[in-house]
């Protein structure tokens, strides 16, 4: 008797037929030891590549200051808020998949959470490291943490974006924890399966000494679950904080209340489209479809179509408090944004996030592997240019029309931009290389339990 | 402790092809009087950790007390900082304006709860241990991927070489093998 048979007679599985728990263990772990593609060389010199363009960003601005940027008055937050609140988004459909996901059990999350946590981890990297630029003086961003120090200072704690500092840290440390535990059983499988002494010592290391013992499996489930009923309200926590960051100031188009959710939403489905945008290449460069199935593809589309309609909302939302609240600066907000020097950049995100994700309603969108990742990729667009509308579209008209001012980014801000989907993309490579991108302990559970047996 | 713990044999082990054979054993073991008992499986599997004792694990008490830890430590550094070393008058507004002052509490207590997890986890296993006895088994490295492991220690009382091995191969497993120190 078979999970299927019995439950589910319409869903496809979630594993195609006939694995088993050896067949799982070794066609994951042989992706980690057999011999590096040639394809892998090019794809990690173009994303390292893309790194050196960031370094060389970087060391201009340390040398000159924010300058080179095309920061001005009245935009004082440009590319380094639209890119970290971009990355941060991305990251969150990782620990969505790994934690909430896991607590509803969700069986198909199994075999996309380990390379999707691996993407928060990478994406909250990013998003990092903008702040920290941010600040201008970047060798002294540690001023931003409660310390005893000499000048006899104290962090403002009743600032959103002192709580970004614990929100964002905690977001890094929470799913740097949640994604190692996930790995020890599978690290512990590869120093078994290593035949070089070097891998067998490192994986070894890493593995801790994991055996797999009954008593261990105990307390490393209880483990597990706290983590996911921990990074639940985390994740959700994150992103409402960098909302904050928005909300609690008092410039029109920023200063609502919907805010929040509706940030939250858009995290989702921006995270949700970079697991895709990054599934549906793997799996047909690494032929897993027996583990990533169309069922999967067709979930996560389901998702970016849900969060998208709050999205949507949210826009809807916001045009519509402008109207009722009867507030002339609000008012003229919307109407610069649809109408004013910005309007291309807000119709193109119309497009992107709300017309053609409409397209995911059809079934045959959702099945079609190269037809859903272009959908993602307009997403991806999509909320970098939301956020583009957001930061820039508010802040460039105020209060006082003789305050007004244009914004656009310089060579180097679209430098550090797209170095840091290189230095993205070099980590994810760096990844798929020496550890296991789908978990294997975790699919062995999930095995149908007849085939786990034969 | 006892000098000779650590040279000679460590206990027996035997392999099974299936959960359900490993699952068999495992109360038989436990029915039969061994306590030194442990399973390895290449995956969790609750029946089997219940049936050799494990009903409770203290880790939810551990993360209870590291979150309640960090929940009371994030929110007095900030009052500490707030209202004690260095108070600001922002607007008027009190001193001790708790509410602002619960994002952080809170993700102070879920990073505190998270570290415990994790740590506690660890501890409890006894993890890191890059020496055990076991991994002198060669068959044992199938363990992490689609073997089922029984051991009895031979520090069990009811443990005895000829009687122990005869009682495992009842079970009918693959092999079992004597495990060194």
């Amino acid at each position: 008797m078979s999970v299927d048979d019995r439950a589910l007679p319409a869903k496809p599985p979630v594993i195609a037929p006939g694995h088993t728990s050896a067949t799982v263990s070794d066609k994951i772990g042989e992706i980690v030891f057999r011999k590096t593609p040639r394809w892998w060389y090019f794809a990690f010199a173009g994303s390292f590549a893309l790194v050196m363009l960031l370094l060389m960003a970087l060391t201009k601005l340390v040398v000159e200051g924010t300058g080179i940027w095309g920061l001005n008055n009245p935009v004082g937050w440009g590319f380094a808020i639209i890119n970290f609140v971009w990355w941060i988004g991305i990251g969150h459909a990782g620990t969505l998949i790994s934690a909430i996901l896991l607590l509803l059990r969700q069986e198909w999350r199994t075999s996309i959470n380990r390379f999707a946590e691996a993407m928060t981890l990478f994406a909250v990297a990013c998003a990092g490291l903008y702040p920290l630029i941010h600040v201008g003086r970047p060798w002294l961003a540690y001023w931003l943490l409660p310390y005893p120090n000499t000048m006899g200072m104290w962090p403002q704690f009743r600032s959103p974006l002192i709580w970004d500092v614990f929100a964002v840290s905690t977001y890094a440390t929470v799913s740097l924890l949640f994604w190692f535990v996930g790995l020890i059983p599978d690290l512990a499988t590869l120093r078994d399966r290593a035949t070089s002494g070097f891998s067998q010592r490192i994986y070894g290391v890493l593995a801790m000494g994991w055996r797999g013992s009954a008593a261990h499996w105990h307390n490393y489930e209880t483990a597990y679950l706290l983590l996911a009923g921990l990074a639940t309200p985390l994740v959700v926590s994150v992103h409402t904080v960098v909302s904050f960051d928005f909300a609690v100031g008092q410039v029109p188009g920023w200063h609502a209340t919907i805010f929040p959710p509706y940030f939250v939403a858009g995290a989702i489905f921006a995270g949700f489209a970079m697991v895709l945008t990054l599934a549906i290449p793997l799996r047909a460069i690494f032929n897993l479809h027996d583990f990533i199935t169309i069922r999967h593809i067709q979930n996560m589309c389901k998702v970016m179509l849900a969060t998208g309609l709050i999205v949507a909302y949210g826009y809807l939302i916001e045009i519509f408090m402008a109207w009722y609240s009867g507030h002339w600066y609000e008012q003229f907000m919307i109407l610069n944004r649809i109408t004013g020097p910005y309007r291309y950049h807000w119709w193109a995100l119309i497009l992107c996030n709300i017309l053609v994700v409409q397209l995911l309603w059809i079934r045959k969108v959702r099945t079609t592997p190269v037809v859903a990742w272009i959908v993602a990729m307009f997403v991806n667009v999509g909320m970098w240019l939301e956020r583009f509308v957001i930061v820039v579209t508010s802040l460039h008209r105020d209060f006082l029309p003789s305050s007004w001012g244009m914004y656009s980014g310089t060579f180097w801000d679209w430098a550090t931009f797209i170095g840091s989907i290189g230095l993205f993309l070099a980590l994810l490579f760096l990844f798929l290389r020496f550890l296991p991108m789908i978990s294997i302990f975790e699919m062995r559970t999930i095995l149908p339990k007849e085939e786990a047996e034969s | 402790m006892d000098p000779g713990r650590r040279v000679g044999l460590y206990g027996l082990v035997a392999e099974f092809d299936n959960s359900d054979q490993l699952l068999r054993a495992a109360k038989g073991s436990r029915a039969d009087g061994y306590r030194l008992v442990d399973a390895f499986t290449p995956y969790p599997i609750e029946e089997v950790s219940e049936a050799l004792g494990h009903h409770h694990s203290k880790l939810p008490l551990i993360v209870l007390i590291g979150g309640i830890l960090g929940a009371l430590g994030g929110f007095f550094l900030q009052y500490w900082v707030s209202v004690i070393e260095y108070p600001l008058n922002i607007g008027g507004r009190p001193l001790n304006s708790w509410v602002s002052f619960i994002p952080v509490t809170f993700e102070c207590t879920v990073l505190v709860a998270s570290l415990s997890a994790v740590l506690g986890m660890l501890a409890l296993n006894g993890l890191p241990r890059p020496y055990h006895p076991l991994f002198n088994e060669e068959r044992f490295a199938l363990a992490s991927r689609d073997r089922y492991f029984l051991c009895i220690k031979k520090l069990d009382p009811a443990f005895d070489r000829e009687g122990t091995r005869k009682f495992l191969e009842g079970f009918d497993p693959i092999g079992v093998y004597e495990v060194e120190n």
